[in-house]
C-alpha cells in the first residue's frame, strides 16, 4: 500500500466522530466446532439496557466453507431511494469487476419481517484480486491490495460501503437491537460459526446509520467496542499516513485499522500490538527490569500516536484467534470465561451465565492485558 | 424440602445452592430490572419480610427500590447473576445474600445493610459505601472501595476472601477493607490507596511500597487492629462455613495495614 | 520567600474623614487595616487586600476609597501585570492557581450582542400590568403525544406521564453547596426559591436534615462525583435528583473542599469526619461511559421510587450537543449546561480560563440538535453560566432554553462582589465561609428578602419584554428565535445561534 493521504484536507478539522457506549460479547468454540448464532443472541440480547436500539452487529468466523479461499465482501448501498442504492451498486460492481474475479455475488438474505429502520440494499461477492494485480511491483502484499480496493471504494463511491472483508468470515449489522439485526439477517438459521462476536450499540445521536454499527473491519479482523476513543483525532491522523481513509464516523474505525497496520502489515506479535493500544502506565514501565523496560518505552515512542486513550473494552476478531482487550486501567468493564472447549468474553457476566449456566473459570482480565482464545482445530463439518 | 438450584465449580470446590421452598419466592426469568423490583417493593410493602429471587440474570439495582419513610426491612436471597448496582443506595437493614457471582458496581453509595456474596464481585465494588457491610467470598474487580466513607456512628465494612484487582481504596475516606487473599496469590494490584486521607484497609500477607500510593502508610497491624480483624474476619467466616475451619490459620497469619498519611493529602497543592 | 508581587488595590483613606471608630479593622477578615494606638489612626496592608470592598460599604464616615492600583510593569501587551503577577505566585508556591467566580476574561458575551424583539402595529403588545401574562414552566419530560379514553364527553388521560417541576418564573437557582457556601446563604436561597414558587438546588454537599421538612418542596438535591450526604432520604425528601456530571468554571476536573472548610455541621450535612479535605474525584467513578450514566439515571430513578425528575447537569464543552443527546437517551429528564462564565467557590484558573464554550452558543446548538434528532420534548433544558439580568434570561429561553439557573447573580444579589477570594473561606460577606464570626454577617431574613426581590423584579421585566414582542405566555417564546436578532456577530455565530443579523 502506498503511503498516500487519502483524505483531502480540510481547512477546519470538522471530521464527525459518533459518540457510543455499548455491550460486546464474543464467543469462540476452541475446538472449531460451529454453532448457530442463537445462543450469541441471547447473550447479547440480555444486556439490552447497555444498547439503545440504535445499532446492533455480529462478526461469524467459519461461515463461508464453500468460499473459504476467497474474500467475502459485504457491501452496503445506502441512499434515499432505491435507485440510489442500485446506482451505487453499479458503481461498485463496475469498479470491483475491473479489479476482481467475482465468482458469486448474491443478496444477503434477510427477513424483511423484522422491521429495522431505512435498511439499505446488503450485497456479497466472493472474490479474488484479478491476476497481474502485484504487476507494478509496489504493493506489498494481497492483503495491502485488497485493503487498498477497500479504501477505495469506501472513501470513492458514494453510498457504497465494505463493511466485511476477510475469507470464510463475515460481518453482519445494522440499526437495531442486535438481536434484531440477528434475526433481520436470519444468524441463527443461516450460518454457523466456530467463533461469533456480537455488539449492542447506544450512539449519543439519533440519527445513527448503518455503518456505524459494530464490528468495523478490514479484511479479517474485526472489532467490536465498548467507550469513547479520546485520542480519536491522534490516531486517525496516525492512520491515515499509512493509507487508512476513516470513513466511518466512529471511533472504534481506528481501533480496526491501527490492528490491521500492526498484526497483519508490521506482522507485530499480539503481546507487542497490546502494549501498543493499551500501555502501561510509566510509573510500572520504570519499575521493570531493563530489557522489558526498553522495550515498553521504545514502543511508546514509536507509536506513541496509536495509543488509545479513554476509555475501552473490545473484542478483536481474527481468523483462528479472538482477542479481549481494555484500555490500560480498564475503564470499561470485561469479563472472560470459560466451559469446556467454549471461550467467552463479554460486558456481564450474566450474559455468559444465561448462555451457559455453570462456567469452569470466570475472570476479570487486568487493564491493558489481552485474553486470548485460540482456534486448536478446525473440525470437518458435514454440511 | 429443598432442591439444588444451581451448582458451580468455586475456588473452595464445586458448590450446590439450595432453595428454602417455605421462603416467598420470585422467579426472575424474563422479568426486566424494574418489574423485578416492582414486584421486590410490593412484596416489602405488604409485608413480606424475606424473599428468594431465582433465576436472576443481570437484573440491575435490587434493594435499591427498598427504602421506605417507615423504614420496613428485608431480607433477600439472589439465585443466579444480579446485574450491575446490586444493593446501590442500599438504606436501611435489609439483607442481601448472593448465591453466585455479583457484577459492577455491588454497594454503590450504599448507607447500611448488609450484602453477602458467594462468589465473586465486579468492579466499583463498594463505591463511595458510607454503611453497612459487604462479604465477598473470593475476589473482586477495579476500584474496589473508591472513596468509601465514614461519618459519625457510621463505618461501613468490606471483607474480601480473595484479592482485589487494581486502584483499591482509592480516594478512600472511611470505613475498614479487609482483604484476605484465602488463595495466597499475594497481592498483585498497583495503585492501592491513591489519595486515600481516611479509613484503614488491612492486607493479609504483604505488600510492596510500589504498589501503594504516595498518601499511604504501611505498618504492621497492633492489638487493636488484631481485634478488628478478630470480629469481622469472623464475621466472613461465620457467612461462608465451608472456609470456618481456617479460622486459626488467618487469624493469625501476618497482616499489613494501610492508612492514610494525611486527612489532607492535597492541602499543598495550591498557590493562593 | 519574600514575595515579589505588588498590592492588587490600592487604599485610600480620608484622614479627614476617618473617625478611628475601627469599623473596617473589625469589617476586614484579611486583616488589612490595623488601628495604631500610638498615633490614634488606621493603618492598612493593601498587600492583604482582596478588593471586596467590605471597608468601603461599611464605613460610616464614607472615608474609605479601594481602588486597583496604579502600580504598574511595563506595559506589554503579551505580559499582562495578571500573567506576570501569576507566575510570580507560582514561582513562589510551585502550586496550582486557586481562583473563585466565574471567569473574567474577555471571551465574547453574546448577550451584549443579540437584541430582542417588539411589537409595532401588525401585533398589539402586551400591558403585563393588566393582562394576563403567564411564565409557568414544567421541568422534565413529556410524552410524545397523549393518549385519551374519551366516554360520554368524559375525557381521562391514558398516558403515563413522568414527573415534572413546576415553577412559576423560570429562574431557578443554581446548585451551590453547603460548605462552599455559608448556613445562611444556603438558608437564603431556599426560603427565596420557596417564597418565589421555585427551585434552589443544594449542589453537592447534602441537605441538612432540619431543613428538608421546609425546604424540601423546593430543592432540587445533587449527587455528585464525591457523593457526599447522599442516602435514600436526601434523594427522596426533595422534588428533583440532579446529576452533576460537569461544571462550567471548570470542566472536566473535580474539587477539594479544603479541611478547614469542613465544620462540624458541614461534615454532618456532607457525612463525612470533620476537618477532612471533602474530595470531589473529577468523574463519577461510577459514570465512565454513556450507558455508566443510564445506569446511574435508572438507579436513582429505582431509589426515588419514580417519582422525581431526573437532571444531568454537564459543562458546555466542544461535543456537547451529542454528549447531551446521548443523556437524552439514557433516560434524563432534564439537561442543565453550565457555560464558560459559570461560577465557583473554587477552581484552578488555568482551567476556568479556558476549557468551555459560552453557554449562548450551547443552548442554541444544544436545542437545535434535539430538534434534529426529534427528541426536544423528552427533556427540559436549564441553562446556566453567565446570566446577568432579565434580557439574558428572555434570550436565553428565545435560544431555546426551557429555564435558567442563576448563580453569581444571587450570590451578588446577597453582597457578594465578585472578589474571587471564595475559596480562602474568608468572605467578609458572610457568603462563602464557614466562620460563624463571619457567616453571621448574613441575615437570612434579608438575604432572602434580596433575592426574592431580584425574581420578583426579573419577572417583571421578563413580562414587559414579553408583552412588547406580543406574546403572553412563556412557552411561546421558547426557542423562537425570530425575535431575536444579531449586531457585530460574524457569519459562523450567527449560524451557532441560528439567528438573523439585525435588519435582515
Amino acid at each position: 500500500m502506498g503511503f498516500e493521504i487519502i483524505m483531502p484536507r480540510i481547512r477546519r478539522e470538522l471530521y464527525n466522530k459518533e459518540i457510543c457506549a455499548c455491550s460486546i460479547f464474543g464467543a469462540m468454540n476452541q475446538g472449531g466446532e460451529r454453532v448457530s448464532a442463537s445462543g450469541v443472541m441471547k447473550a447479547i440480547a440480555n444486556m439490552r439496557v447497555r444498547g439503545n436500539g440504535l445499532g446492533g452487529g455480529f462478526a461469524a468466523y467459519g461461515i463461508y466453507p464453500d468460499y473459504k479461499d476467497y474474500y467475502a465482501f459485504h457491501l452496503m448501498f445506502t441512499g434515499k431511494s432505491p435507485q440510489a442504492k442500485q446506482e451505487a451498486k453499479l458503481e461498485l460492481e463496475d469498479f470491483l469487476s475491473s479489479r476482481f474475479d467475482v465468482v458469486n455475488d448474491e443478496e444477503i438474505p434477510h427477513d424483511d419481517e423484522v422491521k429495522l429502520r431505512d435498511p439499505p440494499l446488503v450485497w456479497r461477492y466472493f472474490v479474488l484480486p484479478k491476476e497481474g494485480w502485484d504487476d507494478s511491483g509496489i504493493v506489498p502484499s494481497e492483503g495491502d491490495y485488497i485493503a487498498d480496493q477497500i479504501m477505495a471504494v469506501n472513501a470513492g463511491i458514494d453510498n457504497a460501503y465494505v463493511f466485511s472483508s476477510g475469507k470464510n468470515m463475515g460481518c453482519f449489522k445494522g440499526v437495531g437491537y442486535p438481536e434484531e439485526v440477528g434475526e433481520y439477517f436470519m444468524l441463527d438459521r443461516m450460518y454457523r460459526a466456530h467463533t461469533w462476536t456480537a455488539h449492542g450499540r447506544f450512539p449519543t445521536n439519533t440519527r445513527a446509520w448503518w455503518g456505524g454499527a459494530h464490528p468495523f473491519s478490514l479484511l479479517d479482523t474485526t472489532v467490536v467496542h465498548n467507550g469513547e476513543v479520546s485520542s480519536y483525532g491522534t490516531n486517525r491522523w496516525y492512520l491515515e499516513m499509512y493509507g487508512y481513509a476513516c470513513t466511518l464516523q466512529t471511533d472504534t474505525e481506528v481501533i480496526a485499522y491501527a490492528a490491521d497496520l500492526l498484526m497483519r502489515r508490521q506482522k507485530l506479535p499480539l503481546e507487542v500490538v497490546a502494549k501498543i493500544l493499551a500501555p502501561p502506565i510509566w510509573n510500572s514501565i520504570d519499575r521493570l527490569p531493563e530489557k522489558e523496560r526498553k522495550l515498553l518505552t521504545t514502543l511508546r515512542m514509536v507509536y506513541g500516536p496509536l495509543l488509545m486513550n479513554g476509555p475501552f473494552a473490545v473484542i478483536i476478531g481474527t481468523t483462528g484467534r479472538m482477542i479481549g482487550l481494555t484500555d490500560r486501567i480498564r475503564l470499561r468493564p470485561i469479563t472472560a470465561a470459560t466451559r469446556g472447549e467454549t471461550f467467552y468474553i463479554s460486558s456481564e457476566e450474566a450474559s455468559i451465565r444465561l448462555i451457559s449456566p455453570e462456567l469452569d473459570r470466570v475472570w476479570t482480565p487486568n487493564g491493558g492485558e489481552p485474553v486470548v482464545a485460540e482456534l486448536k482445530s478446525t473440525k470437518k463439518v458435514l454440511i | 424440602m429443598a432442591r439444588a438450584v444451581t451448582s458451580e465449580p468455586g475456588i473452595f470446590g464445586a458448590r450446590q445452592y439450595y432453595q428454602n421452598v417455605e421462603i416467598p419466592s420470585i422467579d426472575a426469568r424474563g422479568l426486566e430490572t424494574r418489574e423485578l423490583n416492582d414486584q421486590l417493593r410490593e412484596l416489602m410493602l405488604s409485608g413480606g419480610k424475606r424473599v428468594q429471587i431465582t433465576n436472576v440474570c443481570g437484573q440491575r439495582y435490587i434493594g435499591t427500590r427498598l427504602y421506605t419513610p417507615e423504614h420496613l426491612e428485608m431480607e433477600i436471597e439472589i439465585f443466579g447473576t444480579p446485574g450491575n448496582d446490586l444493593a446501590a443506595f442500599l438504606y436501611g437493614h435489609h439483607k442481601i445474600t448472593v448465591h453466585g457471582n455479583a457484577q459492577d458496581g455491588v454497594g454503590n453509595t450504599m448507607d447500611d445493610g448488609e450484602v453477602v456474596i458467594d462468589g465473586r464481585a465486579g468492579d466499583v465494588l463498594g463505591f463511595s459505601m458510607r454503611g453497612g457491610e459487604i462479604y465477598v467470598r473470593e475476589g473482586c474487580g477495579y476500584r474496589t472501595a473508591l472513596h468509601m466513607k465514614e461519618y459519625d456512628g457510621k463505618r461501613p465494612v468490606l471483607v474480601v476472601g480473595g484479592t482485589s484487582q487494581d486502584f483499591l481504596g482509592e480516594y478512600m475516606a472511611g470505613g475498614i477493607v479487609i482483604i484476605l487473599d484465602m488463595e495466597v496469590q499475594s497481592h498483585k494490584a498497583n495503585f492501592i490507596g491513591t489519595g486515600m486521607h481516611g479509613g484503614v484497609i488491612y492486607l493479609r500477607g504483604d505488600v510492596d511500597q510500589s504498589q501503594v500510593g504516595d498518601q499511604v502508610e504501611i505498618s504492621p497491624v497492633d492489638e487493636a487492629d488484631r481485634t478488628v480483624l478478630d470480629d469481622y474476619v469472623s464475621r466472613f467466616l461465620e457467612r461462608f462455613p465451608e472456609v470456618e475451619k481456617r479460622k486459626y490459620e488467618i487469624l493469625n497469619s501476618q497482616f499489613v495495614k494501610l492508612a492514610p498519611r494525611s486527612k489532607r493529602p492535597y492541602s499543598d497543592l495550591y498557590a493562593y | 520567600m519574600r514575595s515579589f508581587v505588588f498590592p492588587e488595590f490600592q487604599i485610600i483613606r480620608d484622614e479627614e474623614k476617618c473617625g478611628q471608630c475601627r469599623a473596617c479593622e473589625r469589617h476586614c477578615s484579611f486583616g488589612v487595616h490595623t488601628y495604631d494606638p500610638v498615633a490614634d489612626r488606621l493603618v492598612s496592608d493593601e498587600r492583604k487586600c482582596a478588593g471586596c470592598q467590605r471597608c468601603a460599604v461599611f464605613c460610616p464616615k464614607g472615608a474609605i476609597i479601594v481602588r486597583p492600583s496604579p502600580s504598574y510593569y511595563r506595559p506589554n501587551a503579551s505580559w499582562s501585570r495578571e500573567k506576570i503577577e501569576d507566575l510570580k505566585r507560582q514561582a513562589e508556591t510551585g502550586g496550582v492557581l486557586l481562583t473563585g467566580c466565574g471567569s473574567d476574561k474577555p471571551f465574547r458575551i453574546y448577550w451584549d450582542h443579540i437584541v430582542l424583539n417588539a411589537s409595532q402595529v401588525t401585533n398589539p403588545s402586551i400591558d403585563p400590568l393588566r393582562e394576563p401574562m403567564e411564565l409557568r414552566t414544567f421541568l422534565g419530560r413529556k410524552p410524545d403525544l397523549m393518549e385519551i379514553a374519551a366516554e360520554d364527553g368524559d375525557i381521562e388521560i391514558k398516558t403515563e406521564l413522568s414527573p415534572n417541576l413546576v415553577v412559576e418564573t423560570p429562574i431557578l437557582f443554581s446548585a451551590m453547596s453547603y460548605g462552599a457556601i455559608s448556613y445562611n446563604a444556603f438558608r437564603s436561597l431556599a426560603t427565596a426559591a420557596c417564597r418565589s414558587k421555585t427551585y434552589f438546588n443544594t449542589g453537592e454537599g447534602g441537605l441538612p436534615r432540619e431543613m428538608r421538612d421546609e425546604f424540601g418542596r423546593c430543592a432540587i438535591v445533587q449527587v455528585a462525583s464525591g457523593r457526599f450526604g447522599i442516602d435514600a432520604e436526601y434523594l427522596n425528601c426533595a422534588q428533583a435528583v440532579e446529576i452533576k456530571v460537569g461544571q462550567g468554571a471548570k470542566p472536566g476536573i473535580g474539587g477539594h473542599l479544603p479541611g478547614e472548610k469542613v465544620s462540624a455541621s458541614v461534615a454532618e450535612t456532607r457525612m463525612i469526619p470533620p476537618g477532612t479535605d471533602a474530595i470531589s474525584p473529577a468523574p463519577h467513578h461510577d459514570i465512565y461511559s454513556i450507558e455508566d450514566l443510564a445506569m446511574l439515571i435508572s438507579a436513582l430513578k429505582e431509589a426515588t421510587n419514580y417519582e422525581k425528575p431526573i437532571s444531568v447537569k454537564i459543562a458546555a464543552v466542544h461535543n456537547f450537543a451529542a454528549i447531551a443527546t446521548g443523556i437524552v437517551h439514557a433516560g434524563a429528564d432534564i439537561i442543565a449546561i453550565d457555560g464558560l462564565r459559570g461560577g465557583t467557590g473554587a477552581a484552578p484558573k488555568a482551567i476556568r480560563d479556558n476549557v468551555g464554550i459560552p453557554t449562548e452558543l450551547a443552548i442554541s446548538s444544544l436545542d437545535r440538535r434535539l430538534r434534529d434528532e426529534g427528541i426536544r420534548n423528552r427533556c427540559s433544558i436549564i441553562t446556566a453560566g453567565g446570566i446577568r439580568c432579565s434580557a439574558d434570561v428572555v434570550k436565553a429561553i428565545a435560544l431555546g432554553a426551557d429555564a435558567v439557573y442563576i448563580g453569581s447573580a444571587a450570590l451578588i444579589a446577597m453582597g457578594c462582589t465578585l472578589c474571587q477570594k471564595c475559596y480562602t473561606g474568608k468572605c467578609n460577606w458572610g457568603i462563602c465561609t464557614q466562620d460563624p464570626r463571619l457567616s453571621g454577617r448574613l441575615n437570612v431574613d434579608i438575604a432572602s428578602a434580596r433575592l426574592t426581590n431580584l425574581i420578583s423584579a426579573w419577572s417583571h421585566e421578563i413580562r414587559e419584554m414579553l408583552g412588547g414582542m406580543g406574546i403572553n405566555a412563556l412557552e411561546s417564546l421558547r426557542g423562537n428565535r425570530d425575535h431575536l436578532r444579531g449586531i457585530g456577530l460574524y457569519e459562523w455565530e450567527l449560524d451557532v445561534l441560528g439567528i438573523k443579523g439585525a435588519g435582515e
